[in-house]
């Protein structure tokens, strides 16, 4: 191609150049300045739910410290209050989703990763993304109207027969058996985070590069060994970020929880009891409280808060972290 | 010897891909038995009534949806509209601007923290720094809530898929003179157009089931109401008080509005997928 080619308007003169460069430059300016304004937004929206929060946890904090946090009494009426009773609830709940849903997303990010023909990859592994897109709610009234049942009719004689009766573990399944309880949130929350978990564990997995795959099975390794020993370990921090991610997830829950937790503010040694999460404990008292209690419930949930953003910054440095690995490696 | 050690080697690889299995199979079927279990109980209780009658005072007959469905579709429209513009403009910030400044990297934080950052504790924000101070629950105060929930997800997704348009066009571009402005929408941005749309229907699909956040913002109302400066019936709340409730026909209604819910957002995560693989694929 020619670079003579005859421009169809007459050549700018310097100063129109100098005044359009101008322009422009004054427009980038402000182009500039207005996409920082709304990124600065979201980030002021951050510092302002800490903020907001603090000062209106202020009441309640200012009245009992840090004793707050293991005060083991809720009481409305003559407005003692204490966290360890929600905190209680969230933290043994989620651990229990934990221990159901990890086993069981790695299991199915295996089989996606691995075993499963690769025509069925794809399907499958869409329906396991479009099930983590499914309202929590529904999780929550799925496990108030069939699963509690369920659970109290077959799963809850059924444990108490089993290891309800060995030494030590055994107490955590006494109680009566009504279906509704930390451990069946626990469940519950299990499979709704299931499905997280399960979609970054296969990301992460796919993330191996081949030709490490491909010299283990050469090495003679089987499928289990080549997982075990090469996807795991390289993998690791992505899949412990993705189990963060879970983590952070079942925390801060409220329908799925709600739902089925049953509500009540106390700590017993039984799983099939009662109790209540911090989340559950807002979604039913926020509506009816005023000053004090408002206070305490603002207190409960910049604990929430607080409990989750570590957690999450956690998982986020981690998979970072995981990230980076792999670019150094590969 | 060594047939000993390749059978233990055969069995454990047998059974650890054989619980795989069955963890797939497992999980696959509890998550259709809640699907089928929604289905059932949903299709039972949709009828012509449930979108026309407002919702049911307790005790009484009949009834239906009307009012949560319009005042759930409001809150959602008007959400999109605020959260749409801040998010690509701050996604545009984080991938135009944001590999040199502090700010990107704090914001990129920040905004990976709040995509999963309890909803509840967003609505508890909302009604610190709006409800109590106007004193009056309302649905704009629903949608400041949503909105704080789908800005990240747009944020997120505008950055990446901003960050997926080829260098050489941006360099193409600016070697033709072209302002920076005009290069981030006119060239990238449009570009990444359809990645930016699916990450809207997905933020949109995040925000139509959100039930926590709007318990204490826009609350709920028996009445057909428009006013979006007054407490407004949305489906989630009154999916989770009428679930609760001891009426027949209000846990009826409940589960119509679940399975309402559940479709839209499966249909818009269905979209977004579609309409990404097809409009990337050129």
């Amino acid at each position: 191609m020619s670079l003579s080619a005859t421009p169809d308007k007459a050549p700018l003169a310097a100063t129109q150049v100098m005044a359009v460069a101008k322009r422009q430059r004054l427009q980038d300016f402000f182009f500039h300045k207005i996409t920082w304004l709304f990124s600065m937004m979201v980030l002021v929206a951050l510092m302002g739910i800490i903020v907001s929060l603090f000062i209106n946890a202020w009441p309640a904090l200012a009245k009992f410290g840090p004793e707050f946090l293991w005060r083991v009494e809720w009481d409305i009426v003559n407005e003692e209050f204490g966290a360890a009773i929600a905190i209680f609830g969230t933290v043994v709940s989620a651990a229990i989703a934990l221990v159901i849903a990890v086993p069981l997303s790695f299991g199915i990010a295996l089989f996606l990763t691995e075993t499963c023909p690769v025509a069925l990859r794809r399907p499958l592994g869409t329906a396991i993304e479009l099930l983590a897109a499914v309202p929590s709610i529904i999780y929550g009234m799925f496990g108030l109207f069939i699963f509690a049942p369920l659970f109290a009719e077959y799963g809850q004689p059924a444990l108490q027969s089993t290891l309800g009766q060995m030494p030590l573990i055994g107490p955590l399944f006494g109680g009566a058996t009504n279906g509704i309880g930390i451990l069946a949130a626990g469940i519950v929350l299990a499979f709704m985070i299931l499905p997280f978990i399960a979609a970054v564990m296969r990301d992460v997995f796919e993330i191996v590069p081949p030709v490490l795959r491909e010299s283990a099975y050469g090495l003679g390794c089987t499928t289990w060994e080549v997982v075990r020993n090469i996807v795991l370990p390289y993998t690791q921090k992505g899949v412990i970020g993705g189990i963060m991610l879970g983590l952070g997830r079942a925390l801060g829950e409220t329908m799925a929880v709600t739902f089925v937790i049953g509500n009540s503010q106390r700590i017993t040694g039984s799983l099939f009891s009662p109790g209540s999460s911090i989340a559950s404990t807002l979604a039913n008292e926020f509506g009816e409280a005023a000053d004090f209690h408002l206070s305490t419930l603002f207190a409960l949930g910049l604990v929430l808060f607080i409990i989750t953003f570590v957690v999450l910054s956690l998982a986020k440095i981690l998979i970072l972290r995981g990230e980076k690995a792999k670019g150094s490696k590969t | 010897m060594d047939a000993a050690i390749y059978r233990r080697r055969k069995m454990t690889n047998r059974i650890g891909l054989t619980l795989s299995m069955g963890a797939m199979a497992l999980g696959l079927a509890v998550l259709l038995w809640i699907l089928v279990v929604l289905f059932k109980n949903g299709f039972a209780a949709i009828d012509w009534a449930m979108f026309t009658q407002s919702t049911p005072a307790p005790g009484s007959e009949g009834g239906g949806l009307a009012n949560a469905i319009v005042g759930s579709l409001m809150m959602v429209v008007s959400t999109a509209l605020v959260s749409t513009p801040i998010g690509i403009f701050a996604g545009v910030y984080l991938a135009e601007y944001g590999d040199q400044s502090k700010t990107a990297s704090l914001t990129r934080f920040v905004t990976d923290i709040m995509l999963s950052a309890p909803s509840i504790v967003l609505g508890l924000f909302v009604y610190a720094i709006y409800v109590a101070q106007v004193k009056h629950f309302s649905g704009w105060a629903g949608s400041i809530a949503l909105s704080l929930i789908a800005i990240p997800v747009v944020v997120r997704t505008t950055e990446n898929m901003l960050r997926l348009v080829p260098g050489s066009l941006r360099e193409a571009a600016f070697a033709l003179g072209a302002p920076r402005w005009k290069v981030a929408t006119f060239v990238t941005l449009r570009a990444a157009r359809a990645g930016v749309m699916t990450g809207l229907l997905l933020a949109l699909a995040r925000i139509s089931g959100e039930t926590a956040p709007l318990l204490f913002t826009a609350l709920n109302n028996q009445f057909f109401s428009t006013n979006m400066n007054a407490p407004m019936a949305n489906l989630p709340v009154v999916i989770f008080q009428f679930a609760m409730s001891p009426y027949d026909n209000w846990v009826r209604l409940a589960w119509g509005g679940a399975l309402l819910i559940t479709l839209t957002v499966l249909v818009l995560n269905i979209v977004a997928r579609v309409f990404f693989r097809e409009k990337s694929a050129h």
